[in-house]
């Protein structure tokens, strides 16, 4: 008889008008590992952060291990026993491993920390589990697997006996996921239930036992793993059945656009050394890699926002223009990876970020004058165009939804100010980094339908994203990005997924048979 | 207790929440004028009518708001830019000096041949260039190494307030003035002619005014004023948007210390004909909380220039007749900074107890 | 040069090299204290201010010297707690906020002494603080107890911050609040917390200047000290060993820059002896800037619940 661990009852929880969480009951059992699926904005997230106390819900309850949680307190989630591993890593860099693990895990009121007792639990649980991990090093110095690592020993460390993993392998390779998969293994073993966030079809299949599917705010399915298909999954996800994205294979490239050769940038966070690639009218070239191997350098080098130390870049045959206002001059569109902090000003109002990229150029600007006639009848025409929905071009940017401020982004990128309904005039060069990350599936698709749109009228594409089924799927020649290098680009059909992961990890990439893409 | 953003902020609290402050305020400070032991409402009413109850209190407000008015424009400026000038302080007088420089020390150089009209805007330009110059290295030492601007042009101030103490004592120094420690006089050609006679309100209140809608229209309609914008809301955001930033940080410390800059030459030219070490009573800090009681709006700098000016003028003229201190008006204007950045929190957000 | 031998070899100026270090000690590890949770606080200026005026009102009214002290930290803790609300509660600028804080509580403090002392020729005063003639050790001997106060400060919150639960709870919430919320820690209680302290340390260091270094109430005695802490912090490496050691450094110039006026040489104009300290700080500034490892999360709000 499968004893149940955590039960929640009726969880509801709005955020204004937005039912974030509507009546949810779901049961978690000893030893299980239970995965939550749903687009972004399903809900997920919000049910966790109840869970673990970070937000008080509206209505219902929680029971763990047979006893009533006191609602939104952190602390009486921790002695209740859960424990969490956020998706972004709640970590101090300055600090050492233990100081991180350990910290909270004492009443605050003793005179002295009893370090050598907490060092040795920290080797005890980190044997108990398989993760090794050097309890003195700075936090900042450590590599993301590790920093997962400590994240994870942090909450066995404070004895959880319920583990909630929020999307745990967006940031790994596909070894290090497996690798982690081990680990949960591990913990199941000893009697550990797993809460497994993921919007990963595959993954979730392999890795629970049972899948609850939320939508919109409610839980619409659940099912055992074994035997539930991912087109079953995907169609709970979003309500009706949706193709599974198939290839268009790019007409035929043309010229040559945009070419870096021997590429380095300044030692930083993120670098590239000595990279090449061509990027060729007509065709997307799609970057695979773990987000952190350089995809920022690349992306902010053809941006305009990074500098290149050695090596050159060609744009059209000449050097490519320092500045952003030039590149987009030149017909270069640019996608940035983070669309609050980077792609908008959200305190500015909406039709200013609409023209914010060409507002130098003499369409929107005399001199030292903004043309503010002309700038406000592009936005206009950008927020009909790309169907912009949720705020008007006088709200501040920030209150648009991550959908349509990506929709935003997009159109300013690609509809171009001399545009007319009869002709319309293509970027060269569209730099689109992360573009689908954290949209749902239909902005995801409309997304997508865009750049091979753009890609079919003749622009080059370049195409960052650590999802590897839509680099497979939308790219027609696949490069992959390890530590500052980027391997030679091939058509997407000649590499394998296993081929891909090594070169992720860094192994020099042999050549295998060809084999189908679709995982 | 958490803050619950509102979703929909109605223009009737935007306008009740700086009213509601200062009312606020109000409340508080009676509690020190009874402290002080005197009656509050004929305190009030004293205050009040010191600063705007008659032809003469309006005037002398005036001209107490004209300084603010340009050191509220400043820290509007810089603060737009999130550059923090607190120097304001230091850069009026280092405008005022230069202005007297310029305007006043002319024996035997033949500079005093150059006719007016010129000199005059000589004497503006240096003490724009004074306060620019002296604001510019604080903000480029932010750019480009990251120090913090605030503590450096705080302690800019008071460099400043010495130099002008050793530069009265030598080589500014009137000879004429029986050891009291001031400068050389502007030529009285130089000097701005009063708006309403038998006042001191002056043309200084034309200048401010003017630039306040100069500042206004700069914001709202040119290419600078939304680099501006933008660099102070987001950098990032404006560096990919192709905005220069380090760039527009420089053209916004120059801006704004030209303005703190006007504002002493401005009080030179309409005011007292020459510095002294006492000429500011904390002008640049003054325009500080204007600024944010004008939640950073230009045009609002003026309103908010004359309230704060009424407050201290009427503070002196009551002190004189009942005796409360005038440190009371300093009270006021910094509660009302405090009430105002609550009220208008408040009208953002709720608050809810757990 | 024979000038500078002479005052160096003097024991006298070494005894005021630390009399004047005292206050830009117990104020840098006030400020520490505040920045290592996160939370920037420019009302030291101000609290400085009121620290000296209510701790010596609190002597003047017939208080023994260490209730005025105890009065002037509970001033500095009660504009603390004001600067906590308004930056952690109400996650309002907390440059604007401090510089509010600053602006009201000297405006506060002059207010109160022209109310209690209207009309005076003189500034009355009070018996301050005696010399330590207990001690054994030279130099130290002729300090004040505050002085000792403030040096044995430096160890207590060195240990304070590296060696307790509350101390590294300080540190996590400076450096990533969120991590703490996580940890079951109350990002708000230890800010707070910290705030109220850093302030109540400040507060003492304001009372040091009427109770010690002088015996009366001037205005604008405090004279930008407030805001050379705040420097010192940043050139300490927010670290209260080298706390000590940059106060120590400041002290040091400033005393000499006070002897040299004074030595009769008189080569350059007083103003520009007085304008060393304030000259040395921007220098120390921009010399430690690219270095600076900032506890990550300073300045920036915490709202709990928007991640």
């Amino acid at each position: 008889m499968p004893d149940t661990v955590l039960k929640l009852h009726g969880i509801t929880k709005r955020f204004g008008r937005l039912v974030a969480n509507d009546d949810i009951s779901l049961d978690l059992r000893r030893g299980e590992v239970l995965a939550l699926l749903g687009e972004n904005g399903a809900g997920k997230s919000t049910l966790v952060s109840i869970l673990f106390g970070h937000y008080l819900a509206d209505a219902g309850d929680i029971t763990v291990f047979g006893q009533p949680l006191a609602p939104g307190d952190p602390k009486a989630s921790l002695a209740a026993g859960i424990g969490m591993v956020h998706q972004h890593f709640t970590l101090a860099d300055n600090l050492s491993v233990l100081d991180n693990v350990m910290m909270g895990s004492e009443p605050l009121w003793l005179a002295f920390t009893r370090k050598r007792a907490a060092r040795r639990r920290l080797d005890e649980v980190a044997r108990q589990f398989g993760l090794s991990v050097d309890a003195d090093a700075r936090v900042g110095s450590l590599s993301v697997g590790e920093r997962q690592r400590v994240e994870i020993l942090k909450a066995l460390y404070r004895g959880a006996r319920i583990l909630i993993l929020d999307e745990p392998t967006a940031v790994l390779t596909p070894q290090e996921s497996e690798a982690l998969f081990v680990v949960l293994a591990q913990m199941v073993a000893q009697g550990l239930s797993i809460i497994f966030i993921s919007h990963k079809l595959a993954e979730v299949l392999r890795v629970s036992q049972r899948i609850a599917v939320l939508r919109g705010g409610k839980l619409v399915a659940q099912a055992q793993a074994r035997g539930t298909t991912q087109a079953q999954l995907a169609q709970w996800m979003v309500g009706h059945a949706i193709d599974v994205p198939r290839r268009r294979p790019a007409p035929h490239a043309g010229q040559t656009v945009c070419e870096l050769r021997g590429v380095s940038t300044a030692p930083a966070r993120e670098r590239l050394l000595e990279a090449s690639l061509t990027l060729r009218s007509g065709e997307i070239v799609a970057i695979a890699g773990v987000s952190g191997n350089g995809q920022v350098a690349l992306a902010e080098l053809l941006s305009g926002t990074r500098a290149a130390i050695g090596g050159e870049v060609h744009f059209l045959g000449r050097p490519l223009p320092a500045e952003p206002s030039q590149l987009v001059a030149q017909g270069v569109a640019r996608i940035p990876e983070d669309r609050h902090a980077v792609g908008v000003v959200g305190d500015l109002p909406v039709w200013e970020n609409a023209v914010s990229e060409r507002l130098r150029s003499t369409a929107f600007s005399r001199g030292f004058w903004v043309r503010r006639g002309a700038a406000r009848a592009h936005a206009q025409h950008i927020l009909s165009a790309f169907d912009v929905r949720g705020a008007g071009a006088d709200a501040p940017a920030r209150a648009l939804s991550g959908g349509n401020m990506q929709k935003l982004i997009l159109g300013r990128a690609l509809l171009h100010p001399a545009s007319t309904a009869v002709h319309t005039v293509t970027p060269r060069l569209i730099v689109a980094h992360q573009p689908t990350w954290g949209l749902d599936i239909g902005a995801v698709a409309y997304v997508q339908e865009q750049l091979i749109a753009a890609r079919d009228a003749g622009a080059a594409v370049l195409l960052i994203s650590d999802d590897l089924d839509e680099v497979l799927t939308l790219g027609d020649q696949v490069a992959v990005i390890h530590a500052g290098h980027l391997t030679d680009a091939r058509p997407a059909t000649a590499w394998t997924r296993e081929a891909i992961g090594l070169a992720m990890a860094g192994a020099p990439a042999g050549m295998t048979q060809p084999v189908e893409v679709a995982a | 207790m958490r803050l619950e953003k509102r979703h929909r902020q109605s223009a009737f609290a935007l306008v009740l929440a700086p009213v509601g402050a200062v009312a606020f305020t109000m409340l508080v400070s009676a509690l020190l004028v009874l402290w002080a032991g005197a009656p509050v409402t004929r305190t009030y009413g004293l205050l009040l009518q010191g600063g705007f109850g008659s032809v003469f209190a309006l005037s002398e407000t005036l001209t107490r708001a004209i300084p603010l008015i340009l050191t509220g424009l400043a820290a509007t400026v810089a603060f737009k830019a999130r550059l923090f000038n607190i120097g304001a302080e230091g850069q009026l007088y280092a405008g005022a000096l230069a202005a007297v420089a310029v305007g006043g020390l002319h024996s035997g150089t033949g500079f005093d041949q150059v006719p007016m009209p010129l000199l005059f805007a000589l004497m503006m330009l240096a003490a724009a260039l004074a306060g620019a110059l002296l604001l510019l290295g604080p903000a480029l030492m932010k750019q480009r190494l990251g120090v913090d601007e605030v503590v450096t042009t705080l302690l800019l101030n008071f460099i400043v307030l010495l130099l002008v103490s050793m530069m009265l004592d030598g080589p500014m120094k009137d000879p004429t003035a029986m050891g009291w420690p001031q400068s050389v006089a502007l030529i009285g050609d130089l000097e701005l002619s009063k708006l309403i006679a038998q006042t001191r309100v002056h043309s200084g209140l034309l200048w401010g005014a003017g630039l306040a809608l100069g500042v206004w229209a700069l914001m709202k309609y040119t290419v600078l004023g939304f680099d501006i914008r933008a660099v102070g809301a987001n950098a990032r955001a404006a560096a990919f948007a192709g905005v220069p930033v380090t760039r527009t940080v420089a053209l916004v410390a120059m801006l704004s210390g030209a303005l703190a800059g006007l504002a002493g030459a401005i009080e030179v030219a309409g005011r007292t004909g020459y510095v002294t070490l006492d000429m500011s009573p904390g002008y640049g800090y003054s325009g500080i909380v204007i600024a944010m009681l004008a939640a950073l709006h230009p045009l609002g700098v003026v309103l908010a220039s004359v309230f704060v000016a009424g407050v201290l003028v009427g503070a002196d003229s009551m002190s004189r007749a009942i005796g409360v201190p005038t440190y009371i008006a300093d009270v006021i204007v910094a509660a009302s900074l405090i009430s105002v950045l609550v009220a208008t929190l408040l009208t953002q957000y709720r608050v809810r107890w757990k | 040069m024979s000038d500078l031998l002479d005052i160096l070899v003097n024991q006298s100026f070494w005894i005021a090299v630390l009399r004047i270090a005292t206050p830009l000690i117990l104020g840098t590890l006030g400020v520490l204290l505040c920045e290592r949770a996160g939370v920037l606080n420019l009302g030291i200026e101000g609290i400085l201010v009121a620290g000296a005026f209510t701790g010596w009102l609190a002597v003047h009214a017939g208080a023994p010297l260490w209730l005025g002290v105890a009065t002037a930290a509970a001033t500095g803790a009660a504009f603390g707690l004001l600067h906590a609300g308004l930056t952690v509660g109400l996650a309002l600028s907390q440059h604007v906020s401090g510089l509010g804080v600053t602006l009201l509580a000297t405006a506060l403090s002059y207010f109160g002494y022209r109310v209690r002392f209207p009309k005076v020729d003189t500034p009355p005063t009070i018996t301050p603080f005696g010399e330590m003639d207990w001690i054994a050790i030279p130099v130290l001997a002729q300090q004040t107890p505050l002085t000792l106060f403030a040096l044995v400060m430096v160890p207590v919150i060195g240990y304070m911050l590296y060696r307790t639960p509350v101390g590294l709870a300080v540190r996590m919430v400076g450096e990533n609040p969120q991590a703490a919320e996580g940890q079951g820690v109350s990002v708000a209680a230890v800010r707070t917390g910290a705030i109220v302290a850093g302030s109540a340390l400040m507060g003492v260091a304001g009372s040091f200047l009427t109770l010690s270094a002088f015996n009366a109430f001037f205005f604008n005695m405090v004279n930008g000290r407030g805001w050379i802490c705040v420097a010192l912090v940043v050139f300490a490496s927010w670290r209260p060993g080298k706390a000590l050691l940059g106060a120590l450094l400041f002290a040091f110039f400033d005393a000499l820059q006070l002897r040299l006026q004074q030595s009769g040489e008189a080569a350059l104009p007083y103003q520009m002896y007085l304008m060393l300290p304030y000259v040395l700080s921007i220098v120390a500034l921009v010399l430690v800037a690219r270095k600076a490892s900032y506890p990550q999360a300073l300045m920036k709000p915490y709202r709990k619940g928007e991640r």
